[in-house]
């Protein structure tokens, strides 16, 4: 990259060409305020805040300038702190409180509002602007309630929608000051191809998007003494939940979590990377039960697809139906520890399941509607009580007045808690399909799967669309079928490589087994994870996660005692009776605009 | 018939011409906007039935064409070789002309056009200081020729430009455009050889050559009359434009609220791809072009460049972030070369006239003739296409013939929401890109709203004010919100709610929406309030502190009274008050009790003896 040489408030800077003012700005410590831009996922140049002076070969530009859209050029000379500049941007500020409802108080993202930061920031004491605001109902799903009263028209979620996932259901509406962000016709988000992914919540500035509360019918369920309730945690909330307490990104904080889930007054704590191995002994005897049926000449799908992301599931049933076969029928990881918590476990703690409460935490915000889908339970008892979002276990643990960095570590409640590192990198793009390659390569050989240090690469990487290949060679006598055949795997996150891989299906591509994660680098930076840079967030997350599957002396799922009992004890074999009957479920074709929903 | 070379165009033009020599009479009924709501197919039907019934077919001519000019005394119809111009020709009128002129060689005065300056009918069009006054560049086949015959305008020498330009090279072409002087029309004034220039230069598997007809400015009609009556030369200057820079594909981007012009440049297009005029190697040239017309969906803001880009993509109309601009990475993110519609109507004739000769209409940096869309309180509303350098005192008084009802002129609105108000001392003021900016107003595309004493200039501002907050994209904040908040203001003052404080609000927010907004639409949509705000502070003041509006417009201000000495107790005010305010005695004066009175004027649209007044 060529450098140029600019100067920023006098002083002179040299930075690569090509970067724009905010970039090189935030590189230099020198302070913009910024509303609507959001790195790697919005530029868009709409909030007006950011605004400096800038200097083009000697000429000063008559208006002032949106700093995150302006790229540097060679002699540029930039005012980031006039006057003129203050005014302009206070301005535009007091613009946007103006039509802000005034209710900071009753607000859930009260201290961790960026709109109300830069108030604070830019000094705004009173309202000089009075004039009409917007009054909207909310739009409540199971998952999502969008307050467009509080919308400030940034567009980040626009831009996540559209251009990062590519769903393209949230979209600016009306003009002028009746510009509204919301579905087509302003159907709500429910009766709409919505994935419910969250990434939209994600990234928004203000309390306009925000998962529907499941705090307060959890606290209810603690305080009724007819209830036993339970939490069960995913793999990817450990290196996230530590942030909201100050700790780094990544900080692996699984004592901790466990610790405060029991001050909460949880009966027991468990860890759903229980239900992910169990996941993989479903799901590869799945898959070579598939591949025997192909290779030997009988009838299969192929290739596999999993089946852990409640969102890239709606997505398939949305854009895919006719690629549902391919799906594989195993439930959720903590859908399927639902089912055998509501059963095995209710049995064993000899209670009416219908008098255990369980509870997900999870980085997820599709999980909400997945514990509501009409085939998700066992008689009538719902396999999953309610979804936590790694962001509201965080308020609770607040509301609590609970120390969370200075707590003791505790362990996962026996039973359910115990898990291989297999599973933990179920929180990370990759990390099914290497977790389910280790069980399977060792089930059909008899050895461990010959890669560095278990890992599969480059499938964890950030990349949208990864592949691999596998060869099967000298394997065990009953896996004679599979001798000498190179499985193609593909893993994909994010719905835009979903459906390239997708497109890539139809036209044939021979692929055996693919990953979908539907949010862009799995679950450790899903849509109801800590917000933040997405890049840096990822990147430190995923090494937490490495880091605990690393430190296991288990890493593969079938090696987990637990499991085994489980099976031993209750469910007999994987893909057997009782766990179709359990563990399995099958899916809806919707289609894009829900009407294939109610037809054969 | 397909055109294979320059050979063709004369053959067509030879016969056109001769064909029309066959005629003792030619019927020009205006088939213009104006004309069209003024039920002119019902003229142009009735015409052509007549002449047949009384044997005339022969001998009488009778062509539809595209707007004349005088939109206001519709439908107009010009009788040839005499050209004497009628006005005002409904069927019955247009018996009586049949009759007596055609047949009886008698030109009926009173049916011609009214002078209102000179106080009398001046039938020869060729007199009429509306007409003689203009030079016309861009209209000069508009309203002349039937609009929907490629033969009528390869005989006023259409296309013969385009085969010129495919004899020059791009450079000479540009260099010719350049050297013409011949500015942006759209508002702006970017000088057009330099934009094509850039268009050339940029490096791109594929360039777009996009024309800009989504005239939106509140009053302006001069894009859709020029499209409407002469859709051929579009056509032809935008192909001349596409050689130049190198684009094959044209795209032509109207409003959906021009439905004639839509319809009859649709047929235009077809008519030219029939004759080879679009399509692969015109005129032999080797040269492919063709060109869609795609339809805005109504947003104002489309008529913005990117915005527009957008829009023809498929996407939400809003604006894009310049740099880059559309030259370098434009329509589908191809180099793309964006002109006004009327831009491309003087193309034509400086490639066959040279540069010189374009040139040596205007003045300074403002060169050629630009076409005004008169509106409002002027007596001659219509299209007007004069030499740049004109005073607007001659535009309005002369050309426009004046205010309407005997008014004093108050100020004049050039560029829309965009532009801002000229006012009486400056009326002697030239009218050019830099005499015009220079007064806080622009050139705008030539909508010139023209306003009258009883005029509130308060009301005025709150008008565009409305306009922008309903066309706002709304992408960017001081648009979106600071114009609302301006809205409000407005609103307040006029209903006699403001403050001296709101004035300094109102100038505040104006500096940071033309500092800090994304778009020219968002950039000027203060200048209507600060122009009004510098030639009518005393106007603000008056709503604010006096709670009374001078030109007695607003209604929230506005007081009515019954004059006793001519109110005759009819009763009828009272009996059609909404709120029972007015007493009185049958055949005794009436009394509006100003305590109830919601101002709806049900008394004065009543009063049958003008004795209502409003103060």
């Amino acid at each position: 990259m060529s450098k140029v040489n600019i100067t920023i408030n006098g002083k002179p800077y040299e930075a690569e060409a090509g970067k724009t003012i905010l970039e090189v700005a935030r590189e230099n410590n020198i302070y913009i305020p910024t509303l609507c831009y959001l790195e790697g996922v919005n530029q868009y140049g709409g909030c007006r805040l950011c605004m400096v002076e800038v200097e083009t070969n000697g000429r000063p530009m008559r208006n002032l300038q949106a700093a995150c859209m302006i790229k540097i050029s060679d002699g540029m000379s930039i005012k980031t702190n006039t006057e003129r500049v203050r005014k302009a941007r206070k301005v535009n500020l007091e613009l946007l409180l103006s039509c802000h409802p005034k209710d900071c108080l009753n607000c859930n993202r009260s201290l961790d509002c960026e709109l109300q930061t830069l108030a604070r920031r830019m000094n705004i004491t009173e309202r000089r602007f009075e004039g009409e605001s917007k009054d909207i109902p909310l739009d409540i799903s199971a998952v999502m309630t969008r307050d467009m009263s509080k919308c400030v028209n940034c567009r980040r979620c626009v831009a996540m929608c559209n251009n990062i996932q590519k769903i393209g259901v949230l979209n600016a509406q009306k003009r002028g000051f009746k510009t509204i962000i919301q579905p087509s016709f302003g159907k709500h988000i429910a009766d709409t191809d919505c994935t419910n992914c969250g990434q939209c919540i994600s990234v928004c500035p203000v309390g306009a998007l925000r998962e529907t509360d499941a705090i307060a019918p959890v606290i209810a369920a603690i305080e009724d003494p007819k209830k036993y309730v339970i939490a069960q945690i995913a793999p990817a909330v450990r290196v996230g939940i530590g942030e909201p307490f100050g700790m780094p990104s990544g900080t692996v904080a699984t004592g901790k979590m466990v610790a405060a889930l029991r001050q909460l007054n949880f009966d027991e704590v468990f860890d759903v990377n229980f239900g992910a191995d169990l996941t993989i002994m479903e799901e590869g005897t799945e898959f070579l039960q598939r591949a025997k049926a192909a290779l030997t000449g009988g009838e299969a799908v192929l290739p596999m697809m999993t089946s852990c992301s409640p969102g890239w599931i709606k997505f398939i049933e949305h854009r895919y139906p006719e690629l549902l076969p391919n799906l594989s029928s195993c439930k959720s990881p903590h859908m399927m520890q639902g089912a055998v918590t509501k059963t095995y476990y209710a049995e064993k703690l000899g209670k009416d399941p219908k008098d255990i409460y369980l509870v997900s935490i999870m980085p997820c915000t599709a999980k909400k509607f997945e514990i509501i889908r009409p085939e998700m339970n066992e008689n009538g008892v719902r396999d999953v009580d309610a979804v936590l979002t790694t962001r509201e276990l965080a308020n609770m643990i607040k509301q609590a007045g609970i120390d969370f960095v200075n707590l003791p570590d505790e362990d996962f409640d026996p039973v359910m808690g115990l898990s291989t590192g297999a599973a933990d990198i179920f929180g990370v793009t990759g990390g099914v399909m290497e977790a389910a390659l280790r069980t399977v390569y060792e089930l059909v050989t008899g050895r461990e799967i010959p890669s560095d240090n278990l890992h599969v690469h480059p499938l964890g990487d950030s990349d949208q669309i990864k592949v691999a290949s596998l060869t099967f060679e000298n394997v065990l006598p009953e896996y004679k079928f599979l001798e000498g055949f190179t499985a193609r795997v593909a893993v994909t996150s994010g719905f835009d490589g979903a459906a390239q891989v997708m497109e890539m299906v139809k036209a044939g591509e021979n692929f055996q087994f693919i990953e979908v994660m539907g949010c862009p680098g799995g679950c450790i930076v899903g849509g109801g994870q800590p917000r933040g840079v997405r890049s840096e967030k990822w990147a430190a997350r995923k090494a937490g996660i490495y880091s605990i599957d690393e430190g296991k002396k288990l890493r593969k799922s079938h090696e987990n005692p637990d499991i085994i009992k489980l099976y031993k004890e209750f469910l007999g074999e994987p893909c057997g009776h009782k766990s179709h009957e359990l563990l399995h479920t099958h899916y809806t074709a919707r289609g894009k605009y829900n009407e294939l929903i109610g037809k054969k | 018939m397909r055109i294979k070379n320059v050979n063709d165009l004369k053959l067509i033009a030879d016969q056109y011409n001769a064909e029309l020599k066959k005629y003792e009479h030619t019927i020009y009924v205006c088939g213009g906007g104006g004309c069209i709501s003024s039920k002119c197919q019902d003229t142009k039907n009735f015409v052509d039935s007549y002449i047949k019934e009384q044997g005339l077919s022969d001998k009488v001519n009778v062509i539809f064409t595209g707007c004349m000019g005088t939109c206001a005394m519709g439908p107009v119809v010009l009788v040839e070789p005499e050209r004497i111009y009628y006005v005002h020709v409904t069927p019955e009128r247009a018996k009586d002309i049949i009759d007596r002129q055609i047949i009886g060689g008698e030109v009926i005065e009173e049916y011609t056009f009214f002078d209102a300056n000179l106080n009398k009918h001046i039938p020869c069009i060729d007199d009429i200081p509306f007409f003689a006054e203009q030079v016309q560049i861009v209209l000069n086949k508009c309203g002349k020729i039937p609009f929907d015959s490629i033969e009528a305008y390869i005989a006023k020498g259409g296309f013969t430009a385009v085969a010129k330009a495919f004899g020059m090279t791009q450079q000479q072409i540009i260099d010719e455009v350049t050297a013409s002087g011949l500015r942006g029309r759209g508002g702006a004034g970017f000088p057009t050889g330099i934009k094509w220039s850039a268009g050339m230069k940029a490096q791109g598997d594929r360039k777009c050559i996009v024309c800009n007809a989504d005239e939106g400015d509140p009053g302006a009609f001069m894009d859709r009359s020029a499209i409407e009556g002469d859709p051929f030369c579009l056509i032809e200057g935008m192909m001349i434009g596409g050689f130049a820079i190198g684009a094959n594909n044209g795209y032509v981007y109207c409003r959906a609220e021009y439905p004639v012009a839509v319809e009859r440049f649709n047929k235009a297009l077809d008519i030219a791809r029939e004759w080879g005029m679009l399509g692969e190697n015109i005129l032999g040239s080797g040269f492919n072009f063709d060109i869609e017309l795609r339809i805005g969906a109504g947003a104002f803001v489309c008529g913005e460049e990117t915005a527009l880009m957008n829009s023809i993509q498929g996407e939400r109309g809003e604006p894009r972030q310049k740099p880059p601009f559309p030259f370098e990475s434009g329509l589908f993110g191809c180099p793309t070369i964006i002109n006004n519609v009327e831009t491309y109507y003087n193309i034509a004739e400086i490639i066959n006239r040279g540069a010189d000769w374009f040139a040596q209409y205007g003045v300074g940096k403002s060169k050629g003739t630009k076409v005004f869309a008169l509106a409002g309180d002027v007596i001659n509303t219509g299209i007007v296409e004069v030499p740049m350098g004109m005073s607007l005192r001659k535009l309005i008084f002369e050309i426009g013939g004046g205010i309407t009802d005997g008014m004093k002129f108050k100020a004049a609105q050039m560029g829309g929401p965009s532009g801002g108000c000229i006012t009486e001392k400056n009326l002697d003021t030239s009218v050019d890109y830099e005499s015009l900016t220079a007064l806080g107003a622009i050139m705008g595309s030539g909508g010139l709203i023209v306003m009258g004493e009883n005029t509130c200039m308060v009301d005025t501002a709150r008008f565009f004010m409305q306009f922008i907050q309903d066309e706002s994209c709304g992408k960017c904040t001081p648009c979106r919100i600071g114009t609302k908040r301006m809205l409000e203001i407005l609103e307040r003052i006029t209903q006699g709610k403001g403050t001296l404080e709101d004035l300094d609000t109102l100038e505040e927010l104006s500096y940071t929406i033309k500092d800090t907004a994304m778009c020219g639409l968002g950039q000027t949509a203060p200048n209507p309030v600060l122009s009004t705000l510098a030639n009518f502070r005393d106007e603000y003041e008056a709503h604010i502190v006096g709670k009374t509006c001078p030109a007695h417009i607003c209604s929230a201000l506005a007081k009515y009274y019954i004059d006793p000495e001519k109110c005759k107790g009819c009763t009828l005010c009272a009996r059609n008050c909404p709120v029972q305010c007015i007493s009185g005695k049958v055949k005794e004066p009436h009394v509006i009790d100003q305590n109830k009175c919601i101002k709806c004027g049900a008394c004065m649209t009543n009063c049958k003896f003008g004795a209502v007044i409003k103060k």
